[in-house]
This record gives C-alpha cells, sequence and structure tokens, in this order.
C-alpha cells in the first residue's frame, strides 16, 4: 500500500508541475463547451433574403412584413429584374430569394391560387432546407388567418409538441456530446502519454525492476486522472445548467455515478493505447486520431445513428460514447432512472472490463 | 560465494550478435568492470542481469535467483542506474529519493546512513528540480536513488559518462565504500582509467568478453615492450609511423602516439633516426609503462573480428 501511496504522489506532483498541461486540461473543457454551445446551432435567425415583387399589391406587402417581422430573415435588396437574382446570390449576403409572381393579388381573388418561388442558396444544404421551411410555414399561415373568415370545405389541424426540448435548443443535444468528447479525449489521451513519458525517459526501465506490480502501475496511473475527469464532468454539466439553462430533471447521483463509469471506460482505453507504442507523439495522436473523429461522427453526438448505412450503424454500436450519449441524455432530459438505461450501462461496464483486462495483460514486464 | 553467475549467454537483434557465449562470476562484494567501445553489448548484457530482457540461451543466476524464473523476488533486491538519466526532471531532488525508497517499501531516513556519503553533496540543493542538476550531481542523486533501498546487488550501466573529472573521482571513492558495506557492484564504463578501480575487470568487444582478470594482471601480461613517441606534428608522425618497417602497432594517445615494435630487437634510436630523415623536428622516444587501454588496444588488434575494423 505504501508503495501505491508513493506512486500515486508521484503522479499528482507530475501532473501539477505541468502549468500547461493543467491548463489545457481544465481550460480545454470550458472553451469546447461555450464554443459549441454558442456557435453551432441548428435555429436560424437574421439570415438574409431578398424579395423580387412583381405585384406590388397589398397581398405581397402583408407577407412580405409578416416573413420580415418573423426574426427570422432580414432583408437585404429588393429586387427588380430576373438578372438581378444571380447576383443577389454571388454577392454571399443573400441566401434566398423571393419572388411573387405579376398580378399576384388578383390571381388570389379569381382563381384562389397566386404564384411565388422561393429560390434557396443550397451551398449548405442544411440552412436552405430550414430556412425554406419556414418561409413556407409563414406564407401558409397568412393564407389560412386570410381564409378564416370563409370556411374551409375540410381542415386538418396538426399540433405539435417537442416533448423534452420545447424551444429546441441545440444545446441540449450538446451537453451530454461534449460530455463524451472532452471525458474520453482527456481521460485516455492522459493517461495514455503519460506512461508513453515513462517509457520514452527511461524511468520505465527502473520501474520495471522494482517490486511494483504491473496493476500497481496502471491503477496509480489511473486514479490522479479519475479525479480530475470528475471535476471537469460537473464542470461541464455546472456549465450547462448556469450559462445554457440544461436542466438536470433525473438523479444527479445517477448521473455522476455514470459520467464516473464513463471516465473508468476512457482511463483504461487510455492505458491499452499506450501498451501499443512507446512514444508520447505517437500516444497523443493515435488518442486524438481514433477518439476524436468517431466519437463526433459516430456516437450520434451530431449526425443521427439512425439515418446512417448500415454498416456504418454496426460500427456505431462499438462506440462507448454512443451509449453514453444515450444515457446521459434519458437521464438529464427525460428523468428516468437506471430501469431503462441499465443495458448501456451494463455495456459500458463491458467495455472497461474489457480493456482494463487487455493493458493488464498487454502491459509488458520487461523491456521487450 | 558467488553473486552472478552467468553461462554461455547469447542475445541477438535480427541479425545481430548482441551478445555471444557470455559466461563470467562474480563474486559477493565483489567490484566488477566491463570496459569497452559502445556497441559491444553492455547495455545488453546488464539488462539481462536486471531481468529487463530475456537471453536468446544461456542461463544467468543473480543470488541464486533465475533471472527468468524468479524475476520476482530478484528484483525486490537489485538497485539499478541505466546508463540514461532515469529520474523525473519535474519532481525535486528529494521527491525523486523519496519516490524510489516508497517504491522499495522503505523510507529516507531508513537508509539514510547508506547514502548519507553521496547524498550530503546534493542535499543542500533538495528542493531543486532533478533536471535542473549539473551531469555529476545528477549521476549522484541516481546512485543514490538506485541506493535507497538497500540492494544486494548493485548494477551500474555507465555511471560516469558525461560526468566531470573531479566527480568521476568521488564516484569511485563512493563505490569503493559500498563495496566495503558489501554490496555486490557489477559496473561499465568507456573510461580506461576507470577499470584500474576494479576489482576484476571483462574486457568486452563485438559481444564477447576477451579477457577477465584483475587490472594488475591484464597490464603485466602485455607481452611486448611499449614507447611513447612524440613529434610536432602528430598527424603526419602516424603516417610515417604507419611506413615504418619496424611497426606493430601505433595508436594515438593525447598528445603523443603509443608505439610497440615488432621485434624484440628495436631500439629506440632507430626510429628517432626514421623520423629524423622524414624531416620531423625534436623526434622523442622512449619506453613506457602500459596502461589498461594498451592492453586493450593490443586485444582488439588480435581478436579476429578486428580485422572488420580496418574495413570500416
Amino acid at each position: 500500500m505504501n508503495r501505491f501511496r508513493g506512486f500515486v504522489r508521484k503522479e499528482f506532483h507530475h501532473i501539477f508541475r505541468d502549468k500547461q498541461t493543467l491548463l489545457i486540461l481544465f481550460g480545454m473543457p470550458i472553451a469546447q463547451m461555450l464554443i459549441f454551445g454558442f456557435v453551432i446551432s441548428n435555429e436560424i435567425r437574421n439570415v438574409g433574403i431578398a424579395v423580387f415583387d412583381q405585384s406590388h399589391d397589398a397581398v405581397t406587402q402583408k407577407i412580405t412584413d409578416k416573413i420580415l417581422s418573423s426574426g427570422y430573415f432580414l432583408l437585404e435588396y429588393d429586387i427588380h429584374s430576373q438578372n438581378e437574382i444571380g447576383q443577389a446570390f454571388r454577392g454571399g449576403k443573400v441566401k434566398e430569394v423571393i419572388i411573387f409572381a405579376p398580378e399576384f393579388a388578383r390571381n388570389l381573388e379569381k382563381t384562389g391560387t397566386a404564384n411565388v418561388q422561393i429560390i434557396a442558396d443550397a451551398s449548405d444544404a442544411n440552412l436552405a432546407n430550414l430556412i425554406t421551411i419556414y418561409t413556407t410555414g409563414i406564407i401558409q399561415d397568412y393564407i389560412n388567418k386570410s381564409n378564416a373568415q370563409h370556411s374551409m370545405p375540410m381542415q386538418i389541424v396538426t399540433e405539435v409538441r417537442m416533448l423534452y426540448n420545447e424551444q429546441m435548443k441545440g444545446v441540449f443535444l450538446f451537453v451530454p456530446g461534449i460530455m463524451a468528447l472532452i471525458l474520453v479525449l482527456i481521460s485516455a489521451q492522459m493517461t495514455s502519454i503519460s506512461i508513453a513519458r515513462e517509457k520514452e525517459m527511461g524511468t520505465m526501465e527502473v520501474l520495471l525492476v522494482s517490486p511494483l506490480k504491473p496493476i500497481q502501475i496502471i491503477i496509480g496511473k489511473v486514479v490522479p486522472y479519475v479525479l480530475l475527469s470528475f471535476i471537469n464532468a460537473v464542470t461541464i454539466l455546472l456549465l450547462g445548467y448556469f450559462v445554457f439553462g440544461v436542466p438536470v430533471h433525473g438523479s444527479v447521483v445517477l448521473l455522476l455515478a455514470e459520467c464516473m463509469l464513463y471516465i473508468l471506460l476512457a482511463l483504461s482505453l487510455g492505458i491499452l493505447i499506450s501498451s501499443v507504442t512507446n512514444n508520447q507523439l505517437v500516444a497523443m495522436m493515435i488518442s486524438a486520431m481514433a477518439l476524436m473523429l468517431p466519437v463526433i461522427l459516430l456516437s450520434g453526438f451530431i449526425f443521427p445513428i439512425e439515418n446512417m448505412p448500415k454498416i456504418l450503424q454496426w460500427l456505431c454500436a462499438l462506440m462507448p460514447p454512443k451509449y453514453f450519449i444515450t444515457i446521459i441524455k434519458n437521464i438529464m432530459l427525460k428523468n428516468t432512472g437506471l430501469l431503462y438505461v441499465w443495458k448501456e450501462t451494463l455495456i459500458l461496464c463491458g467495455f472497461t472490463v474489457l480493456f482494463i483486462l487487455l493493458s493488464v495483460k498487454k502491459f509488458k514486464i520487461r523491456l521487450e | 560465494m558467488i553473486s552472478i553467475l552467468a553461462e554461455q549467454i547469447g542475445k541477438s537483434y535480427q541479425h545481430i550478435h548482441a551478445l555471444e557465449n557470455v559466461s563470467f562470476q562474480v563474486g559477493k562484494g565483489e567490484l566488477f568492470g566491463f570496459i569497452g567501445p559502445d556497441g559491444s553489448g553492455k547495455t545488453t548484457l546488464f539488462r539481462i542481469l536486471t531481468t529487463l530482457i530475456v537471453p536468446d540461451s544461456g542461463s544467468v543466476t543473480v543470488e541464486n535467483l533465475d533471472v527468468l524464473k524468479e524475476y520476482k523476488k530478484l528484483r525486490t533486491m537489485l538497485g539499478y542506474m541505466p546508463g540514461k538519466f532515469s529520474l523525473y526532471p519535474d519532481l525535486t531532488v528529494e521527491e525523486n529519493l523519496e519516490f524510489y525508497a516508497s517504491i522499495f517499501d522503505t523510507t529516507i531516513q531508513e537508509n539514510y546512513h547508506l547514502i548519507r556519503d553521496i547524498y550530503v553533496q546534493i542535499e543542500p540543493f533538495k528542493n531543486r528540480l532533478a533536471g535542473k542538476l549539473s551531469g555529476g550531481m545528477k549521476q549522484k542523486l541516481a546512485l543514490s536513488c538506485a541506493m535507497i533501498h538497500k540492494p544486494t546487488v548493485l548494477v551500474l550501466d555507465e555511471p560516469t559518462t558525461g560526468v566531470d573529472a573531479v566527480s568521476r573521482v568521488e564516484f569511485w571513492e563512493m563505490l569503493k565504500k559500498l563495496k566495503s558495506e558489501g554490496v555486490t557492484i557489477v559496473v561499465s564504463t568507456p573510461y580506461m582509467e576507470e577499470a584500474g578501480l576494479c576489482d576484476r575487470v571483462a574486457l568486452m568487444q563485438f559481444g564477447k568478453i576477451m579477457k577477465i582478470a584483475p587490472p594488475q594482471q591484464v597490464i603485466d601480461e602485455y607481452r611486448r615492450n611499449l614507447f611513447s613517441v612524440k613529434a610536432e606534428n602528430t598527424y603526419k608522425l602516424i603516417e610515417d609511423l604507419q611506413r615504418f618497417p619496424e611497426t606493430g602497432s601505433a595508436f594515438p594517445f593525447g598528445q603523443s602516439v603509443h608505439f610497440t615494435p615488432k621485434s624484440p630487437a628495436f631500439f629506440p634510436q632507430m626510429l628517432i633516426d626514421f623520423l629524423l630523415q622524414n624531416d620531423h623536428q625534436n623526434p622523442d622516444v622512449h619506453s613506457i609503462e602500459p596502461g589498461i587501454e594498451d592492453c586493450f588496444m593490443e586485444l582488439m588488434t588480435e581478436s579476429p573480428d578486428a580485422g572488420d575494423l580496418s574495413k570500416i
């Protein structure tokens, strides 16, 4: 026990002496949280549009006003000819052009139909999709309201409610995602680098020629990072709660326990990485490359897994962060208990045990 | 009493024979030196002794423990100082020592008497980071760390490489003191003058032991006359010596050249005349006592592999 305590004390010295790493360790979660939370969002606001009104009557004016007063759109130009449409898009500020056909109001009055064309800049496909939906929605709304006095023969009213995230805030999705990303990055990277450093500096040689057992070296490396990563997890949750208003509806204890489990998993992965390499740089590259992209792309963090091709879905099933994100979302937003996430929890446990067993087995008791 | 017994050790890396048929014995409390140039296999041998690598063939026991099967027990008794600086540069002197004491389940206080002589010299800097120490102090700290758990056998891989002359002398003083405590010490060094301070030395080259003997005996067995030759232009001197028909060997040695004649019939005036003919100013030739280095040079030229050297 004395040996172990000495080893852990040494690890803490390493961590706290290295001010730069310490800054990254605690600064990165906060920075990433703020960046993801503020920058990446699916909500649209003040998108530049242009209007080509060939009719100039009371109806087109009302519709235009309604669109512009929604807060989603900002009028950049009034367009007066067909040629100007391309010009407006090329300028870059305009993402959508709304064209009202000539004699709009009269046609609407006489025939009951009138044409409005919406052209969107689809070089950003997601945005184009969103803004056209918003625009047609607003126009539809106008028609429905002005038709209120004439009763329609048949009408279906759909009422939509966004459960668990009423305002459709992107940050609700990002908090669990960022937690999954940061915890795995920091934990795996830090442990793998710290073990690789011992090998690179030659101190591992002396550690091996000592009565320390492999498991003592491994756990000794892990203990400090368990604490630090846990602090990170709490920091992210607090930031989410106080800055972005992400609620924690479920049990905080369960949430933290799941975080702890995930941290252990990430740490054991880091040890496994370090058993493959003797080099700090390689350890860093592996943990950055091999972890970051899959976590971002294949965990359901940004892109929904359900929409992926089958092969990628199977690949996703091998990504521990996927399960963690599911668990966290369930606990935080839906207030579900362990009863609903026990399967995912069990899978995470399985991964952890597997990684630890592999790394103890792969730990070299000699130099070669 | 035998402390280390190595029999027919062989080890190769791909096609390179790092060690070939290496056998030797080290007695308890002996100060045993391995002398040889870089790449002669010393570090590989030491790593085998310290259970760090597995030999391809042969057997090694240290303190009657097999380095393969009983490595766990052996690792509690060994003190090892690798050739590479192996302390934590971001820990202070005292923290390094404390750490190494703790992983052997002991404390600095418990074994302070063992390291006192060395440690008092670096104790004034005990709050300095180990990475900021000078070369000599680093080695003293590394030795303290290797000894803090009172090892039975101490293995030191080139402990004085890169250390200034004064510290080197001090370092060997410490080794002698340790030896008097009954610790078996195996040490390697590329410095020939340090060989004379060992009880016995093994001369190594190309992964083989060429000779094991007390240093004085190595010198006594030197069979030839040895002369120190000096002239103003040392470079030209070596060139001319190679053309001199009586030359057995000629190695630069500091400012002079160590010269051995082919036949016992040689007398210095022959060489002086030859050098004067070749436009050398004030040539000086006089007989000297051989040192370990001369013996080593001789063994190197004698060994069959030495032919390879000239090819390089």
